[in-house]
């Protein structure tokens, strides 16, 4: 049982996220940005937008932390190209929703969350839904126009 | 003394209810036992029966139960003392280790400090014994320095001639480090604090459940210790200091039970230990306290010593075998007391927990409350896994099996 939850939460794509982040870079020039610290654990992530005509044209990250935080991070960057603010923060609350509904059916292949489907086992380990949720909690704070909570830095 | 006994786990594993309760359909393996240690059948019964037989106010009523819980909250308090060597009425009770060093931060820190005196820190410290220290050194203008670690994360005593000055009053320093295991050299270090004419305080948090205290024989001033991590309740622990500083020292906080005569501009004290004890105090905290002392008289410290000193041992060597692990801290189990602090290569703390928790192993990932041990290791976080006297080869072998998997997933 606790096995299968395991292998669900690291599946393949979630790893290769982690390992290959895509979108992982320091834009030079950006419309918005914002940081988020989760810190119980230390892990950060800033994300950078570039919006264009209303809508997002180029979606960056930085940051360091646990495979479920990193690989979010680098799926949300993607799946976010294009969408307009609206249509972001209801992607937030899909994604959400998808997290804190363990259980639920998996979203099929059409689903517009795309990649984040993979993170679905997360909603399993409710100590790690912090983690899945940080890239999303700094594009919310983005799109807001609020700079995010950084990790303070270390001296 | 008795003659050095030796230690049965699966008999001492009996006494621990919550260690044969499986966990996510498996058997525990508890290695968290520096963020909070097991409670055994003799602390549950001994709180029981106190809420059953013995609770009323203390030091109040004149009826029978104030008498009984009078009598059990003082019984506990002697009998704690006795187990780290200390007199009755050197032993301050506090909700823990956090609470023991606030108290000595606020009632002799501020009283005591002035603009320019120096407080001697360790960077090793959990940040109970750092914070305090801030807040102390904002409000009187103190200054805080730090003795560092070196490579293999023990204190820097070459150091000390550096950061040891005629200025400082003041050396905090804990004696097993919960983040890293390392046992301090604690006899150089109060000797040089005190040649330097400071006072020590020493945060025993992480060395009471490993090993035989006698805090007058350590010499230091004061020691700080919670009965959580020694198998006792929760929101319990212990200040011990020295008799003539607890005179000198103005009371912590104020209220009932602290105080001989209250008039209206001013009142005068109780005599210590209860000048620093105001309100209603934990009595079923302390109770539970004394039967953990009990328990581990009975089983003999010296016992659990030398029993928990291999597995910790066989814990390192496994884990520092395996490729792709770091292992933080001495080399020479001698130095290290019931933690080994890890990271791998390819997954991140939180990943390794997950993966452990999957298999009813617990461990620690994080910061460990020692932020600036994580910055001297350039991490930001670890695993850690903590051992008490229950905790057995058999478990260990479990935990680097499951390392082993964590490898196979991320690698
Ligand atoms: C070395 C050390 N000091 C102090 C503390 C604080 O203890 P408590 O939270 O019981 O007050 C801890 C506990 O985490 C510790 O490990």
């Amino acid at each position: 049982m606790a096995q299968t939850h395991i292998d669900a939460l690291y599946q393949r794509l979630i790893l290769d996220h982690y390992r290959n982040p895509r979108n992982k870079a320091a834009l030079a020039r950006h419309s918005v940005e914002a940081s988020r610290c989760n810190p119980v654990c230390g892990d950060e992530v800033t994300v950078q937008l570039v919006v264009e005509e209303g809508r997002i044209a180029r979606a960056a990250f930085t940051g360091h932390g646990c495979s479920i935080s990193q690989a979010a991070a680098s799926m949300m960057t993607d799946v976010v190209r294009g969408l307009d603010a609206a249509e972001a923060l209801r992607m937030a609350e899909r994604f959400q929703a998808m997290m804190t509904a363990p259980g639920l059916p998996a979203p099929g292949p059409e689903d517009p969350l795309g990649d984040l489907r993979a993170l679905q086992g997360v909603s399993r380990f409710p100590v790690r839904v912090p983690c899945a949720m940080l890239a999303f909690e700094a594009l919310r704070d983005a799109l807001a126009g609020v700079g995010g909570t950084p990790c303070p830095p270390v001296h | 003394m008795p003659a050095t006994r030796t230690l049965d786990p699966a008999a001492v594993r009996a006494d621990f209810p919550i260690l044969s309760e499986p966990v996510g359909g498996q058997p525990l393996v508890y290695l968290d036992n520096a963020a909070s240690a097991q409670k055994p059948e003799r602390v549950i019964r001994a709180v029981d029966h106190y809420y059953r037989h013995q609770h009323a106010n203390v030091h109040r009523g004149i009826h029978e139960l104030g008498r009984r819980a009078t009598e059990a909250y003082e019984d506990a308090r002697a009998r704690v003392a006795a187990f780290i060597g200390a007199d009755p009425d050197e032993v301050v009770w506090t909700r823990g280790t956090t609470e023991a060093i606030n108290l000595v931060a606020g009632a002799w820190g501020i009283d005591s400090l002035d603009e320019g005196d120096e407080i001697l820190l360790t960077t090793m410290e959990h940040h109970s014994n750092i914070v305090p220290w801030q807040l102390v050194a904002a409000r009187t203008g103190a200054r805080l320095r730090y003795l560092e670690m070196d490579d293999e994360e023990c204190l820097r005593l070459d150091m000390l001639d550096e950061v040891l000055t005629d200025r400082t009053r003041l050396l905090a320093v804990t004696h097993v480090s919960n983040a890293l295991g390392t046992v301090n050299p604690l006899a150089a270090l109060i000797e040089a604090a005190h040649a330097a004419g400071a006072l020590v305080l020493v945060d025993g948090a992480q060395a009471v459940p490993h090993m035989q205290i006698d805090v007058h024989a350590l010499g230091a001033d004061f020691y700080a210790l919670s009965g959580h991590k020694m198998f006792g309740p929760t929101g319990i622990g212990v200040l011990w200091a020295r008799r003539e500083l607890l005179e000198e020292m103005p009371p912590y906080h104020g209220g009932g039970e602290m105080i001989r005569v209250v008039r209206r501009e001013s009142s005068t004290w109780a005599d210590v230990p209860h000048k620093f004890e105001a309100g209603t105090p934990n009595i079923a905290g302390a109770v539970g306290l004394a039967a953990a002392c009990d328990y581990l008289t009975e089983i003999g410290m010296d016992a659990v010593q030398a029993y928990e000193h291999e597995v910790v041992r066989y814990a390192y060597e496994c884990l520092s075998a395996m490729e792709g692990v770091r292992v933080y801290g001495p080399r020479d189990p001698a130095n290290r007391a019931g933690v080994v602090a890890f990271t791998m290569d390819e997954a991140h703390p939180h990943d390794i927990s997950t993966v452990l928790d999957s298999r009813g192993i617990a461990i620690r990932a994080g910061h460990h409350c020692a932020q600036l041990v994580m910055e001297h290791c350039g991490v930001a976080a670890t695993a850690r896994a903590s051992f008490a006297f229950y905790n057995t080869r058999e478990e260990v072998d479990r935990l680097v099996q499951a390392v082993e998997a964590v490898r196979r997933i991320f690698a």
